[in-house]
């Protein structure tokens, strides 16, 4: 994005894998890249509130936290109902990511899709019919699809 | 996961995936009201990484926001191909994760590339490495990214 300059970009370097756990880790971070701790604090704040910065916290590791199951479920709505379905599926406290996408017909036919994660496929496949029972008759078909196997698992490049 | 959460790990976890102060002392802050000491923030986050129960402590960056780009993509792979081809479309530096999943389409890996027009370079040499055509399922519309995992 055009209104990034280079210490933006070094911040970004600096913090991608994570903040430094010590007790002012922004003065690091700020040491790191050649500013005040407070130009930092403001710096970060700004891409927070921009939406560069989606949230500062702890990413949890689900496998490890025991979400064992992961169930990419995918749903046939109608393109109108996306604008109405697509936030109330989103606001569900055990969907983790939704999107919008698009079809491939007559291979693939969803439209709508949303991630769920549970400690076991029943789990998954309960908060599944949640779903369905939300999105009623607008949905024509669904189908989920569990994950049996990281074939690989990195981070996202940023350009720094 | 060798055994479960102590209470401290739990309100972290619970408390901290997102909204981390952007202040001098935010660990600290973090702290206080989660009713954690300074110390006990620090300590808890640094031992959970080493077990690998959160995999990062610090910004989630969106890297669409930043000129980058991200796409989903789906292949259908014949079941004895899979290894072998797990191992070409992961070679590419580019595949942020890749899963294999129950369906015809079993194989769905993530793209994430520095500038928008390279999503379609790692897509054809992916097809002409592999001989086998590549879904992109690029988002149209996003409406929720977060974890939210409540233990």
């Amino acid at each position: 994005m055009s209104m990034l300059d280079q210490v933006d970009r070094r911040i970004i370097a600096a913090t991608q894998t994570g903040l430094p756990l010590v007790e002012k880790p922004y003065a690091a971070v700020a040491r790191s890249v050649g500013v005040e701790e407070e130009e930092a604090i403001a710096r970060m704040q700004r891409l927070l509130t921009s939406g560069a910065i989606r949230r500062i916290g702890v990413i949890p590791n689900h496998y490890a936290l025991g979400f064992t199951a992961n169930g990419m479920s995918v749903w046939d709505v109608e393109d109108e109902v996306v604008d109405h379905a697509g936030p109330r599926i989103g606001a569900l406290d055990f969907v983790t990511h939704c999107y919008e996408r698009p079809r491939h017909l007559p291979f693939w036919r969803y439209n709508l899709f949303a991630m769920v994660h549970g400690r076991s496929r029943t789990e998954v496949l309960d908060k599944v019919a949640r779903i369905a029972d939300l999105l009623g008759p607008s949905c024509r078909a669904h189908d989920v699809l569990f994950s049996t196997r990281i074939l690989k698992k990195t981070g996202l490049r940023i350009a720094a | 996961m060798t055994r479960n959460c102590n209470p401290t790990e739990q309100a972290i976890i619970n408390g901290l995936q997102g909204g981390f102060p952007l202040t001098r002392e935010p660990f600290r802050e973090a702290g206080a009201e989660l009713g954690l000491s300074e110390g006990e923030v620090i300590d808890t986050l640094g031992d959970m990484l080493d077990a690998g129960r959160i995999s990062r402590f610090g910004p989630l960056w969106n890297a669409e926001r930043l000129g980058g780009a991200v796409c989903l993509c789906a292949m259908a792979v014949p079941p004895r191909r899979i290894d072998a081809v797990a191992d070409i479309v992961n070679a590419h530096p580019e595949i942020a994760h890749n899963y294999e999943r129950t369906h015809d389409l079993n194989m769905w890996f993530v793209i994430s590339t520095e500038k928008p027009e390279q999503i379609a370079e790692v897509i054809d040499r992916i097809e002409a490495e592999t001989g086998l055509k590549v879904y992109p399922m690029p988002k149209t519309r996003e409406f929720f990214v977060g974890f939210r995992v409540d233990i």
